[in-house]
């Protein structure tokens, strides 16, 4: 079996590629070879050794879905390939608009639905929750400079300024939510959220649902320790009905299919959880879940490769991970290969 | 036209990929952009450039010309060369 | 010279890390040598650059496909062409032949449809603009008038009296769909009861004939399920007339606003990816109207003024090189023959931009900027480009909203419109213009002769 998959970005603000990869390699009874879809000629998954056993340049999906599927085309004629797993938010609209397209030259995909990527989308969160009795902070859709001035009639400072796909800022004022604003702005475009700070400690949970309104498995962790950039640098696995509950539902609700990450926070004031958001793929931590018993990557090919999955019953709470930086050397010859050629 | 100098060190492979290892930074050049830079590297002159690249491909000395004046602004840029 | 090689000019690339790749050396770019399979090259010959192409066949498919969309979801449909978005004749008219009605915002627009022969009620007569003049004429011809505030509803009930005529009336209303900007300043407003008074003043005068309601929710929508809310909005007014009047409205216009292919400069994933497909805009209308229940002959038409959608990919920009250049950055810029005066839609739109020729596969970041002796003159502020030369041409996709109807005459005259017609040969639909037609409207006072 040949799996593609991305986001071997594997950096301080990483993507889940290389774990993903880790918990297929490990999948019971799984043969096959695992290759790398980049961006960047630096994503260190690359140059990881017994990761990737080849890797790809390929367009971002900014520069337009035709030259994406024209590129996909030429590596499949090389490597045929079973699946691919995007693992990037960025990503997930492109490949689901492709997905036909690929399914009928061979590749299977196992992604959100377009419906279920919007419920997620950060904009339209906060009424999905709403009506199906979940806390969610309160949220503003900014679509221009003039919206930042109806923060003071919505909520008090700070607040949370966040991009439709990646960034956030915490704001104290307005003359900080500005400048949060103007930065995610450029880089990510419209609209902005403007959201209800809450304050308390964060979970997560690493969930995959079948598409049939299934949760295959679930795995709640809690960050011990946060980097400046607000990501997970170590974190620990929790026995946490409440947080598998709420996962169960969301799950039930939206029928969601493919992996994914819910993000919430524990107000510190009420006690009661929030759902802060939901990313539509697995987190950079997921290979915690096999870890804990529950190989959800793995889980995950075998859905998309039509196989019955039975639902993990349990996993081992106390599991840690701890991320740690290692540097991979190489040389500038390697680094050739894939600037010039766009394969390694 | 003025002679230029290519920084000692600077290696430039079959496939156009260009390391310069006094600063880091690496290139690629096209086809016509390697031969090029091959040539300044082994003090050509322009007009001994622009003969070769006529003499190889199909083209005008005249737009030949242009192009190697926009190349070489190029390579100052990067400072991949400099005035001798 | 047969054995030597084909020349390209000389590139040399920087690697950045986190910026755009370059995979293999794959151009990114495809040339577009034709259009609807006449050559670019010929184009020009003839008609000369820059130059405007439409597609005769791609309208009409357009045009087909929606309809076909919309009638596989609700029974009654009707187009109507909105003529801001490209008022040029021979566009109108494609649309009238296909059976679209005219959707016209201004006495100027209005007199343009009724010389193409369309008559009064088949014109919609819309916009906060309409002089006593423009009214009465509209009166007379049995134009549908939608009424934009209540100064007009007044100016139309006088008009009415003096003239003992009655008027085809519906009111345009605005209304709250979750989506941002509001759009508010156009029509009755739906939340705060405003609508319904400005209904209960046009039913209480028998002069005025109630036969529609209106509403435009926006521009470029990226959601359906606002036109969901907005049109069942409207079915929610069009049951109050019928409970409290006993009047059945005759159509239910949505206005226009369907997102193009064009992405935005604000946006990062391309429109192609994010922008829903006409038949979810199609499904969100007719699953809105449906909370109507009415019999199945009461149903209201459904009217839709798609402009955008209909028309932006159908038209073309051919364009010329004039001069390559290196910036103080280091940056390289392409100046083309074609400006923002000609690509008014430049300033909100990435358009795709495609040379008309095989230009190597060496590509580089570029600005490309248009002719105009103006700073912001720019038609994209960054673009993976091939390298061009001088004389080489370009063409700039989905450029047929807007940019016939707002071109700016400043700096240079507009230049020739051309249609390729389904047969393949080429008709001028609106010469350029030239010195003579310039002067025409000038008037130098004897003083100063």
């Amino acid at each position: 079996m040949n799996i593609a998959v991305t986001g071997l970005n594997a950096t301080d603000n990483p993507g889940p590629g290389v774990p993903l990869i880790r918990s297929i390699r490990e999948g019971e009874g799984f043969s096959g070879n695992l290759i790398g879809l980049i961006y960047d000629s630096l994503e260190p998954g690359i140059y990881m050794k017994d990761i990737a056993s080849k890797c790809y340049l390929i367009p971002y999906p900014s520069s337009g879905l035709e030259q994406l599927y024209q590129r996909i085309l030429q590596i499949h004629e090389k490597e045929k390939l079973d699946l691919i797993i995007p693992c990037l938010d960025s990503e997930l609209y492109g490949f689901a608009k492709l997905q036909d397209r690929l399914s009928a030259i061979g590749i299977k995909t196992f992604l959100p639905t377009i419906d279920q990527l919007n419920i997620r989308a950060k904009d339209n969160l906060f009424d999905f929750c709403k009506s199906n009795g979940i806390n969610v902070p309160k949220n503003i859709l900014a679509n221009s400079l003039q919206d930042m001035y109806s923060i003071p009639n919505n909520f008090n400072y700070p607040i949370a300024v966040k991009g439709i796909f990646y960034d956030a800022y915490i704001a104290n004022n307005f003359e900080e939510a500005l400048t949060a604003f103007n930065k995610l702005r450029v880089k990510w475009g419209y609209p902005i959220i403007l959201q209800e700070f809450i304050r308390g400690d964060e979970f997560n949970v690493v969930a995959l649902g079948d598409g049939k309104g299934n949760m295959v498995g679930a795995v709640p962790m809690r960050k011990l320790y946060i980097t400046d950039k607000g990501k997970g640098w170590a974190g620990v696995t929790l026995d946490n009905p409440i947080l598998m509950e709420i996962s169960k539902k969301v799950i039930e609700k939206v029928k969601w299919r493919s992996g994914m990450e819910l993000e919430f926070i524990k107000s510190a004031e009420t006690g009661e959880y929030y759902l802060l958001e939901i990313n539509p793929r697995f987190p950079a931590w997921v290979y915690l879940a096999p870890s804990a018993g529950q190989n959800l990557p793995y889980a995950l090919v075998r859905l998309a490769m039509g196989e019955d999955v039975e639902p993990f019953t349990n996993y081992t709470s106390g599991i840690i991970f701890v991320r740690s930086s290692w540097d991979l050397i190489t040389s500038i010859k390697e680094y050739e290969k894939i600037a010039t050629f766009g394969e390694y | 036209m003025t002679n230029y100098i290519v920084p000692q060190n600077v290696a430039i492979s079959d496939s156009g990929f260009l390391f310069q290892p006094a600063t880091g930074e690496s290139y690629t050049l096209n086809e016509i952009g390697k031969l090029i830079f091959k040539m300044l590297q082994s003090n050509s002159s322009g007009e001994q450039i622009i003969e070769k690249v006529c003499e190889e491909y199909d083209a005008e000395a005249k737009s030949v010309e242009r192009d190697l004046e926009d190349f070489i602004t190029q390579l100052k840029h990067y400072s991949l060369l400099k005035l001798s | 010279m047969a054995d030597k090689k084909r020349y390209e000019r000389p590139v040399i690339n920087k690697h950045y890390s986190g910026l755009m790749n370059k995979f293999g050396s794959r151009p990114t770019t495809a040339p577009k040598t034709e259009i609807d399979g006449v050559p670019v090259n010929d184009l020009v010959k003839q008609f000369g650059s820059p130059l405007y192409v439409f597609s005769e066949k791609q309208i009409r498919n357009n045009q087909r496909n929606a309809l076909r969309i919309f009638k596989t979801r609700y029974p009654k449909v009707q187009f109507a062409w909105s003529y801001k978005t490209n008022y040029l004749n021979a566009i109108c008219n494609i649309f009238h032949q296909e059976g679209s009605w005219a959707e016209v915002v201004s006495e100027f627009e209005y007199d343009k449809a009724r010389k193409l022969g369309i008559k009064g009620e088949h014109i919609i007569f819309n916009g906060p603009d309409k002089s006593r003049e423009a009214l009465l004429k509209a009166i007379k011809e049995k134009a549908k008038i939608h009424i934009d505030h209540f100064d007009e509803l007044y100016d139309i009930i006088e008009l009415t009296q003096e003239t003992n005529l009655k008027a085809q009336v519906a009111i345009r209303v605005n209304l709250d769909v979750g989506v941002y900007p509001k759009w508010d300043r156009f029509g009755f407003n739906y939340e705060n009861g405003e609508a319904t008074q400005a209904l209960k003043r046009i039913m209480m005068n028998k002069n005025l004939q109630l036969i529609g309601l209106h509403t435009h929710i926006g521009t470029y929508m990226m959601t359906a399920e606002a036109y969901r809310i907005a049109a069942s909005k409207l079915a929610s007014l069009a049951r109050f007339l019928k409970d409290e009047y006993d009047t059945i409205v005759n159509y239910i216009d949505m206005g226009g606003g369907f997102a193009s292919h064009n992405t935005l400069i604000g946006q990062y994933l391309p429109a192609e990816e994010v922008v829903p497909s006409m038949e979810q805009f199609a499904e969100a209308i007719a699953s809105g109207l449906y909370e109507l229940n009415f019999k199945v002959d009461e149903m209201p038409t459904l009217i839709l003024e798609t402009g955008r959608a209909l028309i932006d990919d159908t038209g073309y920009i051919i364009s010329t090189v004039l001069a390559n250049k290196r910036l103080s950055t280091g940056r390289r810029a392409l100046v083309i023959d074609a400006g923002v005066n000609l690509l008014f839609t430049g300033f909100w739109y990435k358009h795709s931009i495609n040379p008309a020729q095989d230009s190597g596969v060496n590509i580089e970041d570029t600005t490309i900027f248009g002719p105009l002796c103006m700073n912001i003159d720019v038609i994209r502020e960054t673009i993976n480009f091939p390298s061009l030369k001088k004389g080489d041409r370009v063409v700039i996709d989905y450029t047929g909203a807007y940019n016939n109807t707002q071109w700016m005459q400043f700096i240079n005259m507009r230049p020739n419109v051309v249609m390729v017609m389904e047969d393949s040969t080429v008709e001028l639909i609106r010469k350029s213009e030239n010195l003579d037609y310039m002067l025409n409207r000038e008037i130098l006072p004897d003083k100063l002769k």
